[in-house]
């Protein structure tokens, strides 16, 4: 199965049942396949007028109960920037599938790049936090768009999906879990008018007052309070909403922005990567151990926030760490932080940026390393 | 406070709201009475219904005033979140509020595609023919000529005709009064909320802060009686040319006519499935 229809099926297996859209290469088979599925699942696929109405009408539709999606490129998600801050600052959960291509600007549209890292974290304008998550496989991005879903609803947050062209067009096994055998979370809704006027900045998440439920829901943009009265003017209002809705992510970085670990434990060398970038990585350091060479592999699949501790922690005896990424180096800066004064880290990326790594190169620079 | 308290249609009032923030002489007042007496005789209850406003001084009219669950997102973008709102849950009213900046400059591809797509989502579009919260600059409906904070020299570009422009693009019921013409703002917004299909109903307003001023006819009374001078029926405007229009504001019914309504069809399709969170 394709990377994007997996990316579907798993939206629909984690209950998502409204998915707007504007066509963009390459994840038009995201909604291609959504709109084969969703009328089956009574769910409701629309095909907007661009990506600003895309974001805008997820938004909407979430606040009617629903769970809902959006998947683009580049270009589409530069559009929907402003409108993801909204969610963040509105606290509503959404899911954005970014299936990375090559630019700037309108670039090579079916190149993989991993260009949209930083602008996932901070694209909005003001401060806040945000979820990235990468996956690295067809499978994953089943998986992954399940657990994006959960994020979102248990955190009252945009979650983004940041997988790049090679996954999303890849085609290999996936394997589908029965229906129960999936774990679904949902968003908490408020159970009386007292708790329902309390909307917003709890720091445990407030439980969210659906639309038409009597609740007299009061949802902004500007600046406001709990109950979400706009205080447009004042200071500590906007101080605290950014505490309060960033606060709520980063307390639980080490939950959501999970790592996996491969043959780390002896490593010398580890090679950092996330997206298709780890899967090369992963051959590479099995190449270099056939070489007697004790390589590893930390893969982040979580990207934002970024989980400092938990790669800190990781790789806190490792010598050399040589970041992999498809870019100039949007993670790397995150690495090299964390790794500051124990590990030397390198950033490499392909020899050709908008192609994959070629393994050969990277398992030179992996030897180099070990010596 | 008790005498707001006895007021008929305090009680559509979000409690602790006011006091408003509109500038006095402000058309919104009327507008936001004129819609709650046309939902108090439509006998719409308000649990049922979802007010999307957009940025500018006319998402201020239902946010935070209205006693009704409210999205007031980001400018330019209230229909395309209203959108999302009715086809997740079709039983909603859903009513934006925006302005002719909001819906005619950064948000015009919204308006049309959801004229064209025949949602059940009625706009109240506020045309103050300025950008009034910003200052007063020139907005897409400012007449050529007029001297604005960014037209110096006189504005050189052709205004829209903002229910022309509904029409063009499918719109299926398409109605333009001013603030001075109450009776019938009342009855055009109660027919609008009504109707099943997608609703526009332009309301020529007074800013006499920033639109009034520029033009010489700062009271705001007087801007209201300008309206009454100007307004030509559409009846009898179809029977003028161009140059004897020139300046009028042409009122009344543009277009008022029945097509399948979006969320009905999705249902059809669907094999009758009802749509929405339960």
């Amino acid at each position: 199965m394709q990377g994007n229809e997996a990316c579907a099926l798993g939206a629909v297996a984690a209950g998502c049942r409204f998915f707007a859209f504007y066509p963009i290469t390459p994840a038009g088979e995201i909604a291609e396949k959504m709109s084969q599925l969703l009328p089956k699942a009574r769910g409701v696929y629309i095909q907007m007028e661009d990506e600003i109405a895309a974001i805008g009408s997820v938004i909407g539709a979430s606040w009617t109960g629903l769970k809902t999606m959006t998947a683009t490129s580049g270009p589409g998600f530069s559009l929907m920037q402003e409108n993801i801050g909204y969610a963040v600052m509105t606290e509503t959960p959404c899911v954005i599938v970014d299936v990375q291509r090559a630019g700037p600007s309108t670039g090579i549209v079916s190149a993989p790049m991993q260009g949209d890292v930083v602008q996932a974290r901070h694209g909005s304008h003001g401060e806040y936090e945000i979820i990235a998550l990468a996956p690295s496989s067809a499978q994953e991005m089943f998986d992954i768009t399940i657990r994006a879903f959960n994020l979102a609803e248990q955190y009252r947050s945009p979650v983004i999906v940041l997988a790049d062209e090679t996954v999303g067009h890849m085609r290999e096994e996936v394997i589908i879990p029965e229906e129960n055998m999936i774990e679904i979370v949902n968003r908490r809704t408020p159970s009386s008018a007292a708790e329902a006027s309390r909307a917003f900045l709890s720091p445990s998440v407030a439980p969210m007052p659906i639309f038409g439920k009597g609740f007299s829901a009061h949802v902004t943009g500007s600046s406001h309070d709990e109950y979400g009265k706009r205080q447009a003017s004042a200071p500590e209002a906007i101080d605290k909403i950014v505490r309060t809705i960033s606060e709520k992510i980063r307390a639980h970085t080490a939950e959501i922005s999970t790592i996996q670990k491969l043959m780390l434990d002896d490593a010398d060398v580890v090679l950092v990567a996330y997206g298709s970038c780890a899967r090369t990585a992963e051959y590479v350091v099995k190449q270099a151990r056939e070489r007697a060479v004790h390589a590893g592999l930390l893969r982040l699949i979580g990207l934002w926030p970024f989980p400092g501790k938990t790669v800190q922690q990781a790789l806190k005896s490792v010598g050399r760490v040589i970041v992999l990424e498809n870019n100039l180096g949007q993670i790397f800066p995150e690495v090299e932080r964390v790794t500051a004064g124990g590990s030397e880290a390198f950033f490499l990326p392909p020899e050709t940026i908008g192609t994959l790594h070629r393994p050969a190169y990277v398992l030179e620079h992996v030897m180099e390393a070990a010596s | 406070m008790s005498s707001d308290e006895s007021h008929p249609l305090a009680k559509y009032i979000r409690k602790g709201a006011q006091p408003h923030t509109h500038c006095a002489g402000c058309g919104n007042g009327i507008i936001a009475q004129s819609f709650l007496r046309a939902v108090d005789q439509a006998g719409i209850p308000m649990r049922r219904m979802v007010c999307v406003a957009g940025i500018g001084c006319s998402g201020w009219i239902p946010s935070p005033f209205f006693d009704v669950d409210t999205l007031h997102v980001t400018h330019g973008r209230p229909i395309a979140f209203a959108t999302g709102v009715k086809l997740g849950n079709p039983d909603l009213e859903v009513v934006v509020f925006t302005g002719d900046g909001d819906c005619s400059a950064i948000g015009g591809n919204h308006l049309i595609h959801a004229a064209r797509r025949n949602i059940g989502v009625k706009v109240i579009c506020v045309n103050n023919m300025i950008y009034g919260m910003t200052g007063g600059e020139v907005a897409p409906t400012t007449p050529r000529g007029i001297k604005t904070t960014t037209t110096p020299f006189g504005n050189l570009e052709r205004p829209f005709d903002l229910s022309k422009l509904v029409v063009a693009a499918g719109g299926t019921h398409v109605v333009r009064w001013t603030s001075y013409h109450v009776a019938r703002l009342v009855a055009a917004m109660k027919k609008a909320l009504t109707r099943k299909g997608f609703a526009f109903v332009e309301v020529l307003s007074q800013c006499p802060v920033h639109y009034g001023r520029r033009i010489g006819i700062s009271n705001p009374v007087e801007m209201m009686r300008w309206f009454q001078k100007q307004s030509v029926p559409i009846e009898k405007a179809r029977e003028l040319s161009e140059q004897e229009l020139s300046g009028k504001f042409v009122v009344g019914e543009f277009v008022d006519i029945e097509a399948p309504e979006l969320t009905e069809l999705y249902a059809e399709q669907f094999g009758a499935v009802r749509l929405g969170s339960n």
